[in-house]
């Protein structure tokens, strides 16, 4: 291995002044045993995804090729269309309260006090932790009659909930949960953003008599708005893909009532083996992602320009 | 100290405590769950410290022989695929580094945006052709959809900052790229291995969606393991909060001792896996 790989060492001096600019070849032997993992694990599924998904395959019968059926499919089963909506609101919610809350926590982490770096520690655990494990103890933290949750709401006079057990509340209580998991995520980013910025601009505001309220509002926020936007996107993915605890919880119930695209996703290709089907809802689900990710890239881009326009 | 000031301070004080509190009150909700014995679990108002402690529910869980073999078998695709994922995913981060290819790490955000059941019906049916199922070897390598991005992605990024004089003096001196690899950039990257490592195996530990369609009786691991046993105990929630401690412990621990690596690992890339 050693003697191809110095053979190639050929004028070394004279290449040197390009610096990072100059790129031989001879560090694809580095790349190469990756490249086939990912060819094998990565790029292998999408292929075969996307030719599965032109197929009637299930598991056990013979295949045949239907072109786009299965994706026509799709805007003909209420099932699917429901799941795409509890998507999008599972994924607004699981966006919009960890990145608020997240701020919040970033603001708090960003000033100094004793025992810092334990609290933050613990602040992370919910996101570092087993997710099914979790699950399971929020489970029994939503229990009607024994559950946790209801006993404090009785604390301060709110009658008892049915949490994950109604249809109506399902999905809150489940972002409730994945708010509680994330927050933290969403604060180490924020966090970044704000230690970035330099001291001088508080320092002014100060002399000119801002209060806490108004420095963030007009120097901390506009500073970490790049970084809102990626904390804003990487929730969105998580959000979209969501599934140990949504399946852990209620496994989509009560009825189909929180079943994702994800959820559903998992029922037809490994509980009715429909792997076409399946296959097809997966390409459409890497779809919305990716519709997403470029909704909120045209956001960021409009949100530029109208604080261009403001003069600010 | 002023009175501004000190309000400040309280301030301050306040929003810690706030924001710290839904996740201090809910592990020790699932502490308290876990060394009670049924009576009190089910009783109303909750009991948060029980007059007797249900040690049973650990010894019970840990005696169980099967629980053992879950351990293993966690033990054994988490290590496996995260070592794997090691040995080829530090070359390669240190491979693109280094050709400044950048680009090609947009595989690695793909991986990051795609569904993991997506990967999981293609393996699934050349798992099961290739007569696989039984065994640990599927978990083993669809894990590495989850590791392999994690270390490469971090490791470019730790590559890319690495000072290139030192390298390119051993070039100099006639070190071929390998040694350069092996004897300089390996020991300044140090940290990075760390931080790489560490992500690894927690995400994998961690994973729960693979498991559920690759695992057979014998292969579960803990994840998978902890939800089956609710099907089984309807309503023993002592045993069942027991179990849910004892998986993910070893996770907190290490986010208690290692806090600084994650926290730099989840910034750098913000790559989780699953």
């Amino acid at each position: 291995m050693n003697a191809p790989l110095s053979t190639q060492l050929e004028p070394v001096g004279a290449d040197f002044p390009a610096g990072r600019e100059w790129r031989p070849p001879t560090y694809w032997p580095f790349v190469i045993p990756a490249l086939v993992v990912v060819l094998a694990v990565i790029v292998f599924p999408w292929v075969f995804t996307i030719w599965m998904s032109l197929n009637e395959w299930k598991v056990g019968s013979p295949t045949t090729f239907v072109g786009f059926a299965n994706y026509l499919r799709m805007p003909r089963d209420p099932r699917f269309v429901e799941a795409v909506g509890h998507t999008l609101v599972y994924t607004g919610l699981s966006v919009l309260l960890p990145l608020v809350f997240g701020t919040f926590a970033a603001v708090v982490f960003h000033a100094n006090f004793a025992g810092r770096g334990l609290m933050r520690a613990i602040f992370i655990m919910p996101m570092m932790a087993t997710p099914v494990a979790i699950a399971l103890v929020w489970t029994m933290m939503f229990h009607p009659q024994l559950g946790v949750l209801n006993y404090l709401l009785s604390l301060v006079g709110i009658p008892p909930q049915l949490w994950v057990f109604h249809p109506a509340t399902v999905i809150p209580s489940l972002v409730l949960v994945e708010t509680w998991q994330w927050t933290p995520l969403v604060m180490l980013i924020v966090l970044g953003g704000i230690a970035a910025i330099p001291a001088e601009p508080y320092e002014s505001a100060q002399i000119d008599g801002a209060n806490l309220w108004q420095m963030f509002r007009y120097i901390t926020l506009p500073l970490i708005t790049p970084f809102l936007f990626i904390a804003a996107m990487i929730r969105m993915i998580d959000a979209v893909k969501s599934f140990d605890i949504i399946f852990a919880i209620t496994q989509g119930g009560p009825g189909s009532a929180s079943e994702t695209v994800n959820l559903y996703l998992y029922s037809v290709a490994f509980t009715y083996y429909d792997l076409g089907y399946g296959s097809a809802i997966a390409v459409i689900l890497f779809l919305l992602v990716v519709v997403l990710a470029a909704l909120l890239l045209y956001l960021r881009r409009r949100a530029m320009w109208t604080e261009i326009g403001d003069g600010a | 100290m002023s009175l501004r000031q000190l309000l400040g301070r309280i301030g301050l004080w306040f929003s810690v405590i706030v924001i710290v509190s839904p996740a201090i009150l809910f592990f020790l909700w699932m502490l308290s769950l876990s060394v009670k014995f049924e009576v009190d679990n089910a009783a109303y108002p909750p009991v948060f410290i029980p007059e007797q402690f249900a040690w049973k529910n650990y010894t019970d869980v840990l005696a169980s022989n099967r629980f053992l073999t879950y351990f293993i078998n966690s033990l054994v695709v988490t290590g496996t695929a995260t070592l794997l994922a090691m040995l080829v995913g530090v070359p390669a981060g240190f491979g693109i580094a280094r050709m400044s290819a950048r680009k090609s790490a947009v595989v690695i955000l793909i991986a990051r945006i795609t569904p993991g059941l997506s990967y999981l019906i293609p393996l699934f049916l050349l798992f099961q052709w290739l007569g696989l199922l039984g065994t640990l070897v599927p978990q083993i390598i669809i894990h590495l959809v989850v590791t392999v991005p994690i270390v490469i992605w971090i490791m470019i990024g730790y590559f890319e900052t690495t000072p290139l004089e030192l390298e390119e003096a051993a070039l100099i001196d006639g070190a071929t790229r390998w040694q350069v690899f092996r004897h300089v950039a390996l020991p300044i990257a140090k940290p990075g291995l760390a931080v790489a490592f560490i992500l690894a195996v927690i995400f994998s530990w961690n994973n729960f969606v693979f498991g559920i369609v690759l695992a057979g009786r014998e292969t579960r691991t803990l994840p998978v393991a902890v939800y089956n046993m609710i099907s089984f105990d309807q309503l023993s929630w002592g045993p069942l909060a027991a179990a849910a401690l004892i998986v993910t412990f070893p996770v907190l621990l290490l986010t208690v001792f290692a806090q600084r690596q994650i926290v730099a690992g989840l910034t750098a890339g913000a790559v989780k896996g699953g």
